[in-house]
């Protein structure tokens, strides 16, 4: 056993030796030419506090009503949530009544009725959030030529790579939270001013967090004051980042504080278990030497 | 496994009744209660067993997947998330099942791993260990198809990427593509047969499991020291003593298991694959899952041509090389001597293979540009030359240390001072081998 332990520790320093002239080269590449990068995004996201990290990490609910009015007034506009239903809005703390009266405020296109003719009506619980653009020819036309992307898995869909070794801490400090990380990073990053000599292709803003290149196609879309808050949090587009981050990570793993809830009962059961299988283990290899 | 061996005696009027007509009572007493194995295996050996609950598990959670799941380009991805989402603990069943692929691969690479370090392939378990190699590449396949189902934008680009390897073969590489995709490119028919074959590969995966254990119980397991059991003291019997050391491997697996499914579900999965795939629109980085990064590392390595051979077909050659290497283990290891305990040599250069795989996997998720790739053709260069130099070379330079007499011998020396001893339950345990 100390021997492959030993092993073990010599493979980690050999692949540890690789990794780090590794990154060194690729951070000597990187840092040549602030004016034209090769590496995106610029700037890696800052990491956050979220009420949803680690083994025991819940929702905030207030957080997620807020980070659904900022999606309801400024996201909406431009981003569908396809897959997002208004009955699971209960998970935000709103009561059934209270889903009822805000579906209703959408209108849903639906049909054929008796008829055959299409018609609308006020949405229902079990409709989901209607999209802003008819198809995604409508939004890519609307929108410079690429449709927004829908919002229901965003917090999923994106993320920056970790690299070695952080991607191997992240097993242990249960880092999952790269999607809200990289959102939150973006919505804040517009301030920022190109470095003297870049290139801003016309029609894109710079953002040094963007994943893929040195700016991208939307504008910077929250400003200060913008959406009204009722709870005396902070009315400033880092609060609005952070609240509608938290919303859209909701939105893509709704049923989350369950995974970690059933998850920590499943490990103790384990540990238990596992701990009672050695001791019989023992019980019944007593006196076998082995 | 043998009739002459049996030492099945029916107690029961059932029993005797089966025993007469179909004695399944005696096949599952003889396999797996008098079974006799070595004393001294350690848990690397406990794989096996482990490997066989994450086949069930996954043939359980997929077929209820199955049962709401649509293989249609435009319904894949909305009936995966309806799943996830509207499907009673359906983020669980579909979290298990894509965590349990990754992980049953851990399992397989722990105990292919196993295999190489104590010689397990060596005659007569040359069969054993190719039946294996056939179970890892349906495995492969298996693995593969599945990654394309939730229809992602991994799952597109991956399966238009892989499925392109098979253009590289001349004359009939075209044909073979096409028939593999049901067109021309990625699309409805390709994910139509993807989900008939991902439902029936692992069905062909249990039975040829079923061939391996059969031809496991006809030649034994080997052990650590890789010396043949001789006499009864050097085996006990599976049950109680190996089921219940089996048992206790598999909860610690699934504990590490869990701990991914519960709290890190999308850890070993790519951010990309929760976008709706997309023809128009390639992802930066193609990258296969990390269980391929090894053998995707070896296929980009290959950037150059050699003669007739352009570096596509090269690079694919390589990559499906790099398998069939381990079908011809048991002949391109030369040495007398099974386990690395007593051959310090083969010991060490097993643990550069082992970091040289673990670097290709590395590389395999890094683009290939620049240092990458060097570092790649250095690495693929000592994966081929560790099997076609050094396995062959080694066997019969290296002088290996003492071996013990026998099993019994090898642990008594280990435990001295310790209460050595006869094994309990030997008694109950007939020798099947000579």
């Amino acid at each position: 056993m100390k021997k492959i332990l030993t092993s073990l520790a010599l493979l980690g320093v050999f692949a540890a030796g690789i990794g780090a002239v590794g990154s060194v080269a690729i951070a000597a590449e990187e840092a040549h030419n602030a004016a034209a990068p090769t590496h995106f995004p610029i700037h890696e996201p800052k990491e956050m506090d979220w009420s949803f990290a680690g083994p025991f990490g819940t929702y905030d609910k207030a957080q997620l009503q807020r980070g659904l009015k900022v999606y309801k007034e400024v996201c909406a506009a431009c981003h569908s949530m396809n897959l997002v239903a208004f009955r699971t809005l209960e998970d935000l703390g709103y009561s059934e009544a209270q889903i009822k009266s805000l579906s209703a405020e959408y209108t849903i296109h639906d049909g054929p009725n008796d008829a055959g003719d299409m018609f609308d009506r006020p949405g229902k619980p079990s409709d989901h959030f209607p999209a802003p653009f008819a198809n995604e020819e409508a939004a890519a036309a609307s929108n410079g030529g690429a449709a927004p992307p829908d919002m229901s898995l965003l917090a999923k869909a994106r993320g920056v790579e970790r690299g070695f070794p952080r991607f191997v801490f992240d097993i242990f400090t249960q880092y999952a939270q790269g999607g809200p990380d990289y959102i939150h990073s973006l919505l804040t990053g517009y301030d920022e001013t190109p470095p003297a000599g870049m290139v801003i292709p016309e029609g894109t803003h710079y953002n040094p967090y963007f994943v893929s290149g040195v700016s991208l196609k939307m504008p910077k879309p929250l400003s200060d004051g913008q959406v009204t808050y009722d709870d005396g949090s902070p009315q400033t587009v880092d609060q609005y980042s952070r609240d509608v981050s938290a919303f859209l990570m909701w939105a893509a793993e709704p049923h989350m504080e369950d995974r970690k809830k059933t998850g920590f009962r499943v490990l103790v059961f384990l540990l238990l278990f596992g701990a009672l299988m050695y001791l019989t283990k023992r019980k019944v290899w007593e006196g076998v030497a082995h | 496994m043998s009739e002459g061996h049996s030492t099945y005696t029916p107690k029961t009027g059932i029993e005797r009744w089966f025993d007469a007509r179909m004695p399944l009572p005696r096949l599952v007493y003889d396999s797996f209660i008098a079974y006799p194995v070595p004393r001294n295996l350690n848990y690397a050996w406990t794989f096996g067993g482990i490997l066989a609950i994450m086949l069930v598990a996954q043939i359980l959670t997929g077929i209820v997947l199955a049962m709401h799941y649509t293989a249609d380009t435009n319904l894949a991805f909305n009936s995966v998330e309806k799943i996830m989402r509207d499907v009673n603990s359906g983020w669980l069943l579909r979290y298990m099942h894509s965590n349990g692929a990754s992980f049953f691969f851990v399992a397989v690479y722990i105990h292919i791993f196993r295999g190489l370090y104590y010689g397990s392939y060596k005659a007569p378990r040359e069969l054993l260990w190719i039946l294996g190699c056939i179970i890892y590449l349906l495995m492969m396949a298996t693995g593969f198809m599945g990654y394309v189902l939730p229809w992602g934008q991994m799952s597109f680009w991956g399966a238009t990427v892989i499925t392109g390897f098979f253009s590289a073969i001349p004359l009939v590489g075209n044909w073979i593509q096409e028939l593999l995709l049901g067109g021309f490119a990625v699309d409805n028919p390709t994910l139509n047969r993807f989900f008939a074959l991902h439902y029936l590969l692992p069905f062909m995966i249990a039975g040829v499991v079923v061939l391996h254990v059969w031809a496991l119980h006809v030649v034994g397991q080997s052990n650590p020291t890789g010396i043949e059991v001789k006499s009864k003291t050097d085996t006990v019997a599976f049950t109680p003593y190996a089921t219940i050391k089996d048992a206790f491997g598999m909860i610690v697996f699934l504990f590490f298991f869990a701990y991914f499914v519960f709290y890190l579900p999308n850890f070993l999965g790519h951010p990309d694959n929760y976008t709706v795939a997309n023809p128009l629109k390639t992802p930066a980085h193609i990258v296969p899952e990390w269980y391929f990064l090894p053998f995707y590392a070896i296929l980009r390595a290959i950037t150059f041509n050699i003669g007739p051979i352009n570096s596509k077909l090269g690079g694919v050659l390589c990559m499906f090389g790099a398998i069939v290497m381990l079908f011809l283990v048991p002949w391109l290891d030369t040495s007398k001597v099974r386990s690395a305990v007593y051959r310090p040599w083969y010991k060490l250069f097993f643990w550069l293979f082992v970091a040289d795989a673990i670097l290709l996997g590395w590389l395999g998720s890094q683009p290939a540009e620049g240092s990458f790739v060097f570092m790649a053709q250095m690495a693929t260069l000592f994966y081929f030359a560790f099997f076609l130099i050094i396995l062959p070379v080694l066997g019969l330079i290296e002088t290996p240390r003492r071996l013990p007499n026998s099993i019994t011998e090898a642990v008594l020396e280990k435990n001295k001072g310790a209460g050595g001893g006869h094994p309990a339950g030997a008694n109950a345990a007939p020798e099947t081998k000579g």
